[in-house]
């Protein structure tokens, strides 16, 4: 789990650099952070760069963090990169839909750097 | 506040819907800005809230949060969530005042017993001034103030029965 490239996706540019300071706070070693405001965006970066981990939102513009789990299991580069959802949609339907798309871990907002951690190593090593 | 009868399945909890909207705000500040909201010993002067964060809420429950604070309260929040200077806040405390009422919005509806499945968020919305009306179809409101670091933040919970 060293110098993993790491694609974070969040409407909010707030919201994306509080993310990347959880996983370095967690001692993650991050090669790179690449960021994408929406899925659409996403899918395009994950179609040019190798990734280790994806953090994603569930509601934002564009398209949505279910939609974009399901379309990246479609990607053959792509579909075995762990997937984190952190959203404020805590309801258990939320929670199955985004299992059953693929997504390896599920976060609530609000969390704490710990929370980061204790989702996304067991998504790493899931992988 | 008003309540209002309602046959949903979550009405029980009504009662409770202040304190939790209180408790979901307080752990949003404690957790993301690692600042505590406080409940003022008197009502604080509400002026100058200049700055509004809206989120819509559709289904089960059907209304809008919103949190009204001052720029200067808003500044200082960006500066905590991201650990910089209050100075140079910028536009990102638009964007970190959206945040803070979607994850308000959020965290409340996940408290209320039976509400997390049948209620959607929309994505935020930031108005800046503090001389404008808001016209919306509600019929319930629990409104609460509480102090960011002595400057007052209004948080309202406007529900369409």
């Amino acid at each position: 789990m060293e110098n993993l490239r790491t694609l974070i996706v969040d409407d909010s540019s707030v919201m994306r650099k509080i993310v990347e300071r959880c996983l370095r706070q967690a001692g993650l070693s991050l090669a790179e952070v690449l960021e994408a405001s929406n899925g659409a965006e996403a899918l395009a970066v994950v179609q040019n760069k190798k990734l280790d981990l994806i953090l994603c939102d569930i509601n934002m513009p564009v398209m949505d963090g279910l939609e974009f789990v399901k379309q990246l299991s479609g990607l053959e580069n792509a579909k075995n990169v762990p997937v984190v959802m952190i959203t404020t949609e805590g309801s258990e339907a939320h929670v199955v839909q985004a299992i059953s798309a693929g997504a390896k871990g599920y976060l609530r907002k609000p969390f704490t750097a710990d929370q980061v951690k204790e989702h996304v190593l067991p998504a790493l090593t899931a992988k | 506040m008003i309540m209002n009868a309602s046959s949903s399945p979550f009405d029980s909890d009504r009662e409770r819907w202040m304190p939790t909207l209180q408790l979901a705000a307080q752990e949003v500040f404690e957790l993301m800005l690692a600042s505590p909201l406080t409940v003022p010993v008197q009502p604080p002067a509400e002026e100058s809230l200049d700055i509004t964060s809206m989120v819509g809420l559709a289904g089960e429950l059907c209304g809008v949060m919103s949190v009204r604070c001052s720029t200067r309260a808003a500044a200082r929040m960006a500066s905590q969530m991201l650990g910089t200077d209050p100075a140079a806040a910028g536009a990102e405390m638009w964007d970190a005042l959206g945040e803070i009422c979607n994850m308000i919005a959020g965290n409340f509806k996940n408290k209320i017993t039976g509400l997390g499945d049948g209620c959607v968020l929309s994505v935020p919305t930031v108005i800046t001034g503090a001389d404008y009306n808001l016209h919306s179809l509600v019929n319930e409101e629990i409104r609460i103030v509480l102090l960011f670091q002595d400057d007052p933040v209004v948080i309202l919970l406007e529900v369409h029965n």
